[in-house]
């Protein structure tokens, strides 16, 4: 910065109008690509509102899924600059303890009782988010704090290694094929009917997303927004050598970021264990991606980017999959997600919502 | 908090105590465990305990000897020893130690192998070589021990040539020694992304893929469909070339393979890396995952013209040869497939022609390096902002380096198809990216031939290591009941299935790399001393970039 400044103005304009021209034109491109999305979801809903709807429903109840997983890479990157790859993985074994407890300690299956389901829900969140926590905070502990001063890239490889492990503590435990867990009111298409507009709708599946994931991010920004341990998170984001100096725990807070992450990783286990009913070793790894794509869509580090990016890839994905008129499909879901993931990095790489960042410039 | 962990007085505690107890443990532990019945109370079990017992207390028991010595009465016994000459000092130990072990091998009724101690008689004399020559006579030695490999493992009775090893059980067949190769190819296209530019790339098997592809497109019939018929010094059989299709001589193939796969590499990296590491490593990772999914839904259906022939992949792909001119005009082999040998065969030209591509692409690796245009990346890689105020054009070297690794991963993919005469889009998920990226950080980032070594165990492990530990566990060690034994789960049935968590092993091995050697275990001295002494990176909590 201060460099430029010494810069005089005769010299550097000619740069800026160039770099003007750049930006404007990656504008008008972006905006002819939104255009177009936008026409095509016009066309979509004129032909089969009725099935637009729908799937708009279940783009919603997806992308609330999504922002509990996108919540915990924007806190993690926001707080340590880590792409924190077994985030997603983190989420798969929530979601490993949610059919443990439905499956064994309560035994859906055969006792289908609405009283045993809210009991077994309740149970496993709190199991669940309790251990995701406690399984993040160790992560940290014993394979990203060493690194914190060696080069940038060293926490990064070492993430992927411990998302392999625990995909494969995933399959030392349960196996290679696929959990599944009883299907109940809160399956996807099983739910029953709450309400109807028209021929939309609105059932107890779609429901229980929301009713779970709005007062988790509600809590979540009371804690970050009013109390002093968000405070102390606040800052340590901002300057870590500052905010030592102003008397915060660094390791501690950032030891809490983690079991926060970790937190709303198990929630969104629990939730996508008794939403989708089959849960594998593989499924947090590209959940993790998608969920990543819709932290970095909103704007990375940025808690209501990852949100409003969730809600947008959850549509997108289900835009894709349902819609009936030019739809690529679910077989292009992910070349689609990952699309969307380069080009907003590429263009865009603070996101929609987010601070310029020091790597766009 | 930390404080509270560390109330036993483990400081004050001498350290051979402290080893010997944890030893102790351990084996107890070990020894425990084979008493309750969960394992068996064979003799590898205790030799296990005792293994562990012997490498925890080696060093101590070396300090002790001398020790004891001067205890005895022989006064100042270490010093007396040190003012030998060097090359005793040198030259005794290892006669001292496998003089013992063979006594105890010995002692147990084992009786040593032939081609074993000939194999150890040649490690000592390489290693008794005064450093100037050693510097040539190792490559050397294991040049030629690994070209005249085929004629060892392909003996009828291979036990009068090779012994079997321990717990492994046999040496590498020689399938298995042909994909070593090309994936340490692959580990050094990499090396020249990760190792020497310091780009992280998730997505190498992209590059694979895409290799693999132009292999299938202009040597197979897959373009039979489209009215295409073209033939210049192919190997394929009649039948198929009656078909139609693009035939090209697998030369040609791969030198193209590999043009095509570098500008891929130009084009994905153009935009991209301007981005900082991460996120150059996410984007990398978002095209390791776009481009398989293409070549899966390739097909008419999904595309409209049908690329990739989808899910069933292209097959077959014409086998490498140097076809019917320069079989008559110079007397090489036709096609590899029509060699029958029993040494000389198609697995041992194929395995020969790709020891001589991994050759020229470590010849070009190190050569490159040491180029202007390595030495340009490694400044990048050290300190980005230092080297553009030096005058390296950032993008145009960091595109480079893209480039010339993309390059070397087309050929080895390219030739991968052709000796399995076909591609199959299954073959390219992201756990060939990580498996690759492990192969170069356990041999030790930037080091050429940390990186072969690293390619060779691991793939090596990847394809028969890991089955043969596991064989050699049920054996010997788990009271394994076959009959019981649910192939999906890990432990069942008493029985060991380790080969489903293949790549958890991998992830233990990255992170144990990272956090106890995160130079790997060759490491190239400049690396070593960047992860030692710290460069000027940005650190991950610091702000100002």
């Amino acid at each position: 910065m201060k460099e430029a400044d010494l810069v005089t103005e005769a010299h550097v304009r000619p740069v800026k109008a160039r770099r003007d021209l750049g930006a404007r034109a990656s504008q008008a491109i972006g905006l002819l690509l939104v255009l177009v999305v936008l026409a095509w979801l016009g066309v979509n809903l004129v032909k089969a509102p009725d099935n637009f709807g729908r799937v708009l429903l279940i783009g919603v109840s997806q992308g609330a899924l999504y922002a509990l997983v996108a919540l915990g890479y924007t806190l993690v990157y926001g707080i340590l600059e880590l792409i924190n790859f077994a985030h997603g993985d983190v989420f798969m074994l929530g979601g490993m303890i949610t059919a443990s407890f439905v499956a064994q300690v309560f035994a859906l299956g055969e006792n289908p009782a609405f009283g045993s389901l809210i009991a077994a829900l309740l149970v496993s969140l709190a199991a669940a988010t309790v251990g995701c926590a406690l399984l993040n905070a160790t992560i940290e502990r014993i394979a990203y704090k060493p690194l914190r001063s060696a080069p940038r890239l060293a926490p990064l490889i070492t993430a992927i290694g411990v998302s392999f492990i625990l995909q494969n503590v995933a399959i030392l435990w349960k196996g290679t094929r696929p959990v599944s867990v009883p299907i109940s009111d809160f399956s996807a298409g099983n739910g029953s009917k709450i309400f109807s507009v028209g021929q939309v709708v609105y059932t107890s599946d779609r429901l229980f997303v929301i009713l779970i994931t709005v007062p988790v991010l509600i809590g979540l920004v009371w804690l970050v927004k009013f109390t002093r341990q968000g405070k102390a998170m606040r800052a340590t984001a901002q300057d870590k050598d500052a905010a030592a100096m102003m008397g915060i725990d660094v390791d501690r807070t950032i030891s809490v970021t983690f079991l926060v992450a970790g937190a709303l990783a198990g929630a969104g286990g629990v939730i996508f264990a008794f939403y989708s009913t089959e849960i594998s070793f593989g499924t947090g790894f590209t959940l993790g991606l998608f969920a990543f794509t819709a932290a970095v869509l909103g704007g990375i580090g940025n808690l209501p980017g990852a949100v409003l990016g969730a809600l947008l890839i959850g549509l997108i994905q289900n835009f894709n999959e349902g819609l009936g008129w030019y739809a690529p499909g679910s077989k292009w879901t992910e070349s689609l997600v990952f699309a969307i993931l380069i080009l907003i990095l590429v263009f865009r790489p603070q996101g929609l919502l987010g601070e310029r960042t020091p790597e766009g410039a | 908090m930390a404080r509270s962990t560390s109330r036993l007085p483990w400081g004050r505690v001498h350290p051979i105590v402290r080893r010997a107890a944890l030893a102790l443990l351990i084996a107890g532990v070990l020894l425990g465990l084979a008493w309750s019945g969960k394992f068996q109370r064979s003799t590898e079990v205790y030799t296990l305990v005792a293994a562990v017992l012997v490498l925890f207390l080696a060093k101590y028991a070396y300090t002790g000897l001398w020790f004891g010595l001067e205890r005895v009465g022989v006064r100042n016994a270490r010093g007396r020893w040190q003012a030998r000459s060097p090359f005793l000092q040198r030259a005794v130990p290892p006669v001292v130690i496998s003089g013992v072990v063979i006594l105890v091998a010995w002692a147990a009724g084992l009786a040593p192998d032939l081609s074993l101690i000939v194999l150890l008689l040649i490690t000592y004399v390489l290693y008794l070589l005064p450093s100037r020559w050693r510097g040539f006579a190792v490559p050397a030695t294991v040049l030629a021990l690994v070209v005249a490999y085929p004629f060892f493992i392909q003996q009828t009775n291979y036990q009068r040539f090779l012994f079997n090893l321990p717990v492994f059980n046999t040496f590498p067949s020689m399938d298995t020694m042909v994909s070593m190769i090309i994936f340490a190819m692959m580990a050094i296209g990499l090396n020249m992304v990760v190792g020497y530019a310091g780009l992280l790339d998730l997505g190498y098997v992209a590059f694979y893929a895409i290799g693999a592809y132009t292999a299938a497109w202009l040597a197979s019939p897959h373009f039979a469909a489209y009215g295409i018929s073209f033939d210049f010094g192919s190997v394929a059989e009649p039948a198929i070339l009656r078909v139609g299709g693009i035939h090209l001589s697998i030369w040609l193939v791969l030198i193209t393979a590999g043009l095509l796969t570098a500008l891929v590499g130009v084009i994905i990296g153009l935009p991209t890396l301007r981005l900082r590491g991460d996120y150059l490593a996410i984007v990398t990772l978002g095209f390791g995952e776009i481009l398989p999914q293409v070549a899966r839904n390739g097909d008419k259906d999904g595309l409209g013209f049908n690329l990739t022939n989808g899910p069933p992949g292209i097959n077959p792909i014409d086998p490498p040869g140097f076809g019917n001119w320069l079989s008559s005009h110079a007397g090489l082999p036709a096609s590899y497939l029509s060699e029958q040998g029993v040494y000389v065969n198609f697995l041992t030209l194929m395995f020969w022609t790709a020891l001589g591509l991994l050759l020229i692409t470590v010849f070009c690796s190190v050569r490159l390096r040491d180029s202007r245009l390595g030495r340009a990346w490694i400044a990048i890689r050290e300190d980005e902002t230092a080297a553009a105020a030096m005058g390296i054009p950032l993008m145009r070297t960091k595109t480079w380096a893209y480039a010339s690794g993309a390059f070397f991963g087309g050929i080895a993919g390219a030739w991968f198809a052709s000796i399995k005469t076909g591609v199959f889009p299954d073959d390219f998920f992201f756990n060939i990216s990580v498996l690759i990226l492990c192969m170069v950080i356990l041999g030790g980032m930037g080091n050429v031939w940390g990186v072969v070594a690293g390619a060779a165990f691991l793939e090596y492990l990847n394809l028969e290591g890991i089955a043969n530990f596991n064989g050699w566990m049920n054996d010997h060690v788990f009271v394994c009941d076959p009959s019981k034994q649910d192939p999906s789960s890990v432990i069942s049935g008493g029985c060991l299935n380790a080969p489903l968590v293949t790549f958890g092993i991998y992830g233990v091995i990255i992170v144990l790399v990272m956090l106890l050697r995160p130079q790997g275990l060759f490491p190239e001295q400049r690396r070593k001393l960047e992860f030692e002494t710290g460069v000027h990176d940005t650190p991950i909590q610091d702000e100002t970039a």
